[in-house]
C-alpha cells in the first residue's frame, strides 16, 4: 500500500530537490561556471565527430609543430595531428574514465559502507579496518603501484583509480547507514522477516544513494587529476590515444619551441577539474552549509 | 590515577590500531607485488636461461613455496630491513631510498612551509570576511590550486620563469657545474652547502629549489586554507569572542588572540597530514624538476618495472602517512587542554 | 538619581537583513542603582544590552539620545569604544561554559582586562587578577587561576566571569541572564556576590532575566519588555500597581510556594501591544 502511495510522489519530489539545487548552483557565478564548463565537455564529447576539424590520428609529416591558426585552432603535434581535434576526442575519455571510476566505486563503497555500518560488530571493526589501511596510502601512489603490477593501459589505471577512491565513499555510507539504522522502517521491515541482504538492499542504499552520488561529483577532480598523472606518467593512456595527460607526456619534449603542444591539453585539464571543484564546492553549500566542517 | 591508567590503555589501543594498519600495508603490497603479470624469474634470469637456473632461481626467490610461507618470508624480510637489491643500481633498494629521501624532505618542507604560510593567513582572512567578495577571492584562489594538473604547472612554469624570464634555475637540485662540489653530509643540500661554507652553491640550490617547492606549496595549499577557513568560522561564533570584545580588545586582537589561538592545534594536525599528501604531489613533480628524490626513483624504477624497488617505496610513503597520522593525533593530545 | 549614568531615549535596533526592528523605541535612565529588564525569550533584551556596547555589527542603531555619562555612545568611534568596553562599561554573558575561552587558563583570561586597560606589569596583572577571584568568594586562587574553564563549575565559572568584568572597575555592567545558565542551587550565591559588589563600588547596574520573581529581589526598578518594546517600568515594592496586561500576566504566571494551589495563567499576548506604548 504504501508502496503505490510513495513511488509516484517521490520521482515529482526529486525532480523539484534536483531544480532547487540547480537554481541555487546557478544562482553562484563560480558553480555556474562549473556546470557551463561541464556542459560544454559533454557536448564535446557526444558531438565530437562534427566538432572536431580534423581526424585525431591522422598524421601529416610536412606539417608538424604548426602554431596555433593557420587552419589549425591550436596548432599541430609533432606527427602533424590535429591538436585541436585531439582535445575534442580526448573529451571522451576524460569521460569515459569519470563515469567508468563512478560506476564501479560507488557500488564497493555502498555495499562496504552499508554492510559495515547495519550488521556491525566485528563485520564493522574488519571492514573500517581494511579502509583505513586503503586510506594509509595517497591514492596516487597507491594507483602507481596498481598500474605498475597490472601493466600500463588505460583499462588498468581506471581498474587503480577505482580500487583508491572507493574508501571515502564506503566511509560516508557506513556513517549515513549508522544514522538510518534505527529509523522505524528499518526496524518494521525486520520485524517482518526481512534478512539483512534484503534490508540493506531495498532499503539502506537508496536512503545513502543521494549523498554518495554528490560525494563522487565532489571526487571527479581529484579522478581526472590522477588519470591525467598517470597518462603523464606514462601508465595511463597509450599513444596514439589522444588522452590529455599523455598529449602533455609526448609535448614536453618540444615544449621549449612549440609551447602550445603542451600549454592546450593542460589548460583543458585545468579547466575541468576546476570545474568539478567549483561545481562539488557549491553543491556542499547548497546541500548543507554546515557541512563546511567535512571534507 | 584512573586517568593515567585511561590513558595508558589509549596508547596501547592506539599502537595496536598501528600495528594492524602496518600489517595491512604489507600484505597489500605483498600482493601488489604478486600481481604482476610480467616473470620476476625471467627479468631476473634472462630470455635463454637453461630450465635449471630458471628453476633455481625460482626455488632461490621462495616462489615454489606455498603463498602463506612466502609472506611470511616477505614479513620477515621487511621487519629486519632486507628489502631486496635494485634491479637498476645493485644496490639494496632501502640504501638507495635512504639516499635519495633528502632530496624529497629538503623539497617537501619547503613547500610546506610556502603551504602553509599561504593556507592558513588566507583561510582566517576568508572567515573573518565570510560571503564577501574576499571570501570568494580566497575560495576561487585556492580552489585553482587544487585543480592545476601540477605536472603541468611545472613544466610551464619551467618554461615561463626559468627559459623565458630566467629567474630560477632549471632541473635539478643545483646547477650541473657545482655538482659534487660540497660533501654530502647530511644529504640536504641546502645544509651541506652552509656547512661547507660555499655561498653560491647554496644560491643555485635555492634558486632551484623555489619553483617546484612554490607549486607543491601551491597546491597543498587548497586543502589548508579551506580547513583554517572552516575551523576559524567555527571560533568566531563562539560567545567567547563576544567576551573578549567586551573586556574591550579589538577585533583584530579577538581574532588573532583568541579564536586563532585556539584552532593552532587543528591546524597542526591538518599541516601534518597535508605533508604526506605532498609526497604526491612530490612523485609528479619531481618526474618534471628532474630532481633526484623519492619520486624520480619510484616513477625511474616503474619504468623498468622493477617491482621490488616500486613495492618498497609504496610501503615507505604508507608507512610515513601512518606515523604522520599519529603524530598529528599525538600532538592533538598533547597540546590541546581539553583532551587531558 | 541626580546624575544619570546612562540616558537613553527613543533606541531602535535593526538587524542585518532583518524585515523588521528588533527593538523600538526603548527609552530608559540610570543611575547608581539596579535596574531590571524582563520579558520573555526574544523580547528584544540581549539586542538592548549589545547594543549599548555597539556590539552589533552591521546592525542599524537609531536613537534620539544614547548617553554614557559624558559621552554621546551614538558617535563614538570603535577606537574610541575599545577604551569603553572593558573599562567602563561592561557585560556578564549567560553561560560560562561558552563564555570562556576554552583553552586559555582562566586566570590569564581575567588578566586580560587588567592589561587590556592598565599599564601594568603582567606580575601586577596576576596579583590583581588573585585579588579579584578572592573578591568573587574563590576560597583557593591560586589553584583557580591556573584551571581550564571545563576543569571548574558552572557556578565558579560565573564568579571568574564576574572577576573579569569588575575587574577594571567600570561605572556599569550589564549582566545578561547571568543565571539561567546555572544550577537553581547556585543562582542565589551568585546573584548575592554580584549584588555585593555592585553595591559596594557603586556600580550602575542593568540586570537581563526572563524571571521577574528571581529579578524583582535584587532591582531598584524593572523594564518590562514585550517585542522589542517597553510596556511598563516598575519600582521595587510597586508591582501590585502593575498597569499593563502583560505584566499582569506576568506576574500571575509566577509560581509562589505556599500561595494558593490554582492552575498556572497563560499568559495573554495582544498584537496591539507592539503598537501601542503606555504612557
Ligand atoms: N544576530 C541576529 N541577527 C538577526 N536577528 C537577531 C539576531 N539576534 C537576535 N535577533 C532577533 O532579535 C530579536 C531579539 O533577540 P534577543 O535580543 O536575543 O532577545 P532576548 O535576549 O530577549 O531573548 C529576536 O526576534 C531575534 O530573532
Ligand atoms: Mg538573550
Amino acid at each position: 500500500m504504501t508502496d503505490i502511495a510513495s513511488s509516484p510522489a517521490r520521482l515529482p519530489g526529486w525532480l523539484s530537490a534536483l531544480r532547487n539545487i540547480l537554481a541555487y548552483l546557478l544562482r553562484s557565478p563560480t558553480s555556474a561556471f562549473g556546470l557551463a564548463v561541464i556542459a560544454v565537455l559533454v557536448l564535446t564529447a557526444a558531438l565530437a565527430p562534427w566538432i572536431a576539424t580534423h581526424d585525431p590520428f591522422a598524421q601529416n609529416l610536412d606539417n608538424v609543430l604548426q602554431p596555433p591558426g593557420s587552419g589549425h585552432l591550436f596548432g599541430t603535434d609533432e606527427l602533424g595531428r590535429d591538436i585541436f581535434s585531439r582535445l575534442v576526442y580526448g573529451a571522451r575519455i576524460t569521460l569515459r574514465i569519470i563515469f567508468l571510476v563512478s560506476v564501479v566505486v560507488g557500488p564497493i563503497g555502498l555495499i562496504v559502507g552499508a554492510t559495515a555500518g547495519y550488521v556491525g560488530g566485528w563485520m564493522d571493526a574488519v571492514l573500517m579496518r581494511v579502509t583505513d589501511i586503503f586510506l594509509a596510502f595517497p591514492s596516487l601512489i597507491l594507483s602507481l603501484a596498481f598500474v605498475a603490477a597490472l601493466g600500463p593501459s588505460l583499462g588498468n589505471a581506471i581498474i587503480a583509480i577505482a580500487l583508491t577512491s572507493w574508501p571515502p565513499i564506503a566511509r560516508l555510507a557506513r556513517a549515513e547507514t549508522m544514522t538510518f539504522r534505527k529509523a522505524d522502517y528499518i526496524a518494521a521491515a525486520r520485524l517482518q522477516g526481512a534478512s539483512p541482504l534484503r534490508i540493506i538492499l531495498k532499503s539502506i542504499i537508496p536512503m545513502c544513494l543521494p549523498s554518495v552520488v554528490i560525494r563522487l561529483t565532489l571526487n571527479m577532480a581529484t579522478v581526472i587529476l590522477t588519470a591525467a598523472g598517470l597518462g603523464f606518467l606514462g601508465l595511463g593512456a597509450q599513444p596514439p590515444e589522444p588522452e590529455w595527460g599523455a598529449m602533455i607526456a609526448t609535448g614536453r619534449r618540444y615544449m621549449i619551441d612549440s609551447w602550445w603542444l603542451v600549454a592546450c591539453p593542460g589548460v583543458a585539464i585545468l579547466c575541468v577539474s576546476l570545474a568539478f571543484n567549483l561545481l562539488g564546492d557549491g553543491l556542499r553549500d547548497a546541500l548543507d552549509p554546515r557541512q563546511m566542517n567535512r571534507r | 590515577m584512573s586517568t593515567g591508567r585511561r590513558r595508558l590503555r589509549r596508547a596501547a589501543g592506539q599502537l595496536a590500531s598501528v600495528a594492524i594498519t602496518l600489517l595491512g600495508l604489507l600484505v597489500l603490497t605483498f600482493f601488489i607485488g604478486r600481481m604482476m603479470p610480467a616473470d620476476p624469474v625471467r627479468a631476473i634470469v634472462g630470455e635463454d636461461a637453461t630450465p635449471e637456473t630458471y628453476d633455481m632461481v625460482h626455488a632461490q626467490l621462495g616462489l615454489d613455496r606455498p603463498l602463506w610461507a612466502q609472506f611470511l618470508r616477505y614479513m620477515g624480510d621487511v621487519l629486519t630491513g632486507n628489502f631486496g637489491q635494485s634491479i637498476r643500481t645493485g644496490q639494496p633498494v632501502i640504501q638507495d631510498i635512504l639516499h635519495v629521501m633528502p632530496a624529497t624532505i629538503e623539497l617537501a618542507t619547503f613547500a610546506i612551509v610556502i603551504g602553509a604560510g599561504l593556507g592558513i593567513p588566507l583561510g582566517v582572512l576568508a572567515a573573518v570576511n565570510r560571503d564577501r567578495w574576499i571570501d570568494h577571492a580566497v575560495r576561487v584562489f585556492s580552489l585553482f590550486g587544487h585543480s592545476m594538473p601540477i605536472f603541468w604547472t611545472g613544466m610551464i612554469g619551467l618554461l615561463v620563469f626559468y627559459a623565458w624570464l630566467g629567474w630560477v634555475g632549471g632541473s635539478g637540485r643545483m646547477d650541473y657545474f657545482y655538482i659534487g662540489m660540497v660533501p654530502g653530509r647530511t644529504g640536504f643540500l641546502l645544509i651541506d652547502s652552509l656547512l661547507a661554507g660555499r655561498w653560491e652553491v647554496f644560491r643555485s640550490a635555492v634558486n632551484h629549489l623555489i619553483l617546484p617547492a612554490a607549486l607543491l606549496g601551491y597546491s597543498a595549499s587548497a586543502y589548508i586554507t579551506r580547513m583554517t577557513r572552516s575551523f576559524m568560522l567555527d571560533q568566531l561564533n563562539q560567545e567567547y569572542m563576544t567576551t573578549a570584545r567586551v573586556k574591550g580588545l579589538s577585533r583584530g586582537q579577538t581574532i588573532w588572540r583568541h579564536a586563532f589561538g585556539n584552532i593552532r592545534v587543528q591546524l597542526v594536525t591538518i599541516v601534518a597530514l597535508s605533508y604526506g599528501a605532498l609526497l604526491e604531489g612530490a612523485v609528479l613533480i619531481e618526474t618534471v624538476f628532474a630532481w633526484p628524490g623519492f619520486g624520480q626513483y619510484l616513477t625511474n624504477n616503474l619504468v623498468i618495472g622493477d617491482m621490488n624497488a616500486v613495492m618498497t617505496c609504496v610501503l615507505i610513503v604508507g608507512v610515513i602517512f601512518i606515523l604522520l597520522n599519529l603524530l598529528s593525533d599525538v600532538l592533538y593530545r598533547l597540546f590541546d587542554p581539553r583532551t587531558k | 538619581m541626580t546624575d544619570p549614568i546612562l540616558e537613553v531615549s527613543n533606541l531602535s535596533i535593526r538587524y542585518p537583513g532583518a524585515s523588521s526592528e528588533a527593538v523600538r523605541g526603548v527609552s530608559f535612565t540610570l543611575g547608581r542603582e539596579r535596574l531590571g529588564v524582563v520579558g520573555e525569550s526574544g523580547s528584544g533584551k540581549s539586542t538592548v544590552g549589545r547594543a549599548l556596547l555597539k556590539l552589533l555589527p552591521g546592525a542599524r542603531i537609531t536613537a534620539d539620545r544614547l548617553r554614557f555619562e559624558d559621552l554621546d555612545l551614538l558617535a563614538l568611534s570603535e577606537a574610541e569604544m575599545l577604551k569603553v568596553r572593558g573599562r567602563r562599561m561592561s557585560m556578564i554573558l549567560q553561560d560560562p561554559k561558552f563564555s570562556l575561552n576554552p583553552i586559555q587558563r582562566v586566570g590569564s583570561q581575567v588578566a586580560e582586562t587588567c592589561l587590556r586597560h592598565f599599564p601594568v606589569s603582567r606580575a601586577e596583572a596576576k596579583a590583581k587578577t588573585l585579588e579579584m577571584l578572592a573578591a568573587v568568594n574563590i576560597r583557593d586562587p591560586e589553584r583557580v587561576h591556573d584551571l581550564y574553564p571545563h576543569e571548574i563549575s558552572g557556578g565558579m565559572g560565573q564568579r571568574v566571569m564576574i572577576a573579569m568584568m569588575l575587574l577594571a572597575d567600570p561605572d556599569l555592567v550589564i549582566a545578561d541572564e547571568p543565571t539561567s545558565a546555572l544550577d537553581v542551587t547556585v543562582r542565589l550565591q551568585v546573584l548575592n556576590i554580584l549584588d555585593g559588589l555592585v553595591r559596594d563600588r557603586g556600580i550602575g547596574l542593568i540586570m537581563i532575566s526572563h524571571d521577574l520573581n528571581l529579578v524583582r529581589n535584587f532591582c531598584d526598578r524593572v523594564l518590562i519588555m514585550y517585542a522589542g518594546r517597553v510596556v511598563e517600568t516598575l519600582k521595587a515594592g510597586e508591582f501590585d500597581k502593575a498597569q499593563h496586561p502583560y505584566t499582569r500576566g506576568l506576574l500571575a504566571a509566577q509560581p509562589r510556594i505556599g500561595g494558593p494551589r490554582k492552575p498556572l495563567a497563560v499568559l495573554d499576548r495582544r498584537p496591539e501591544w507592539t503598537e501601542e506604548l503606555p504612557a
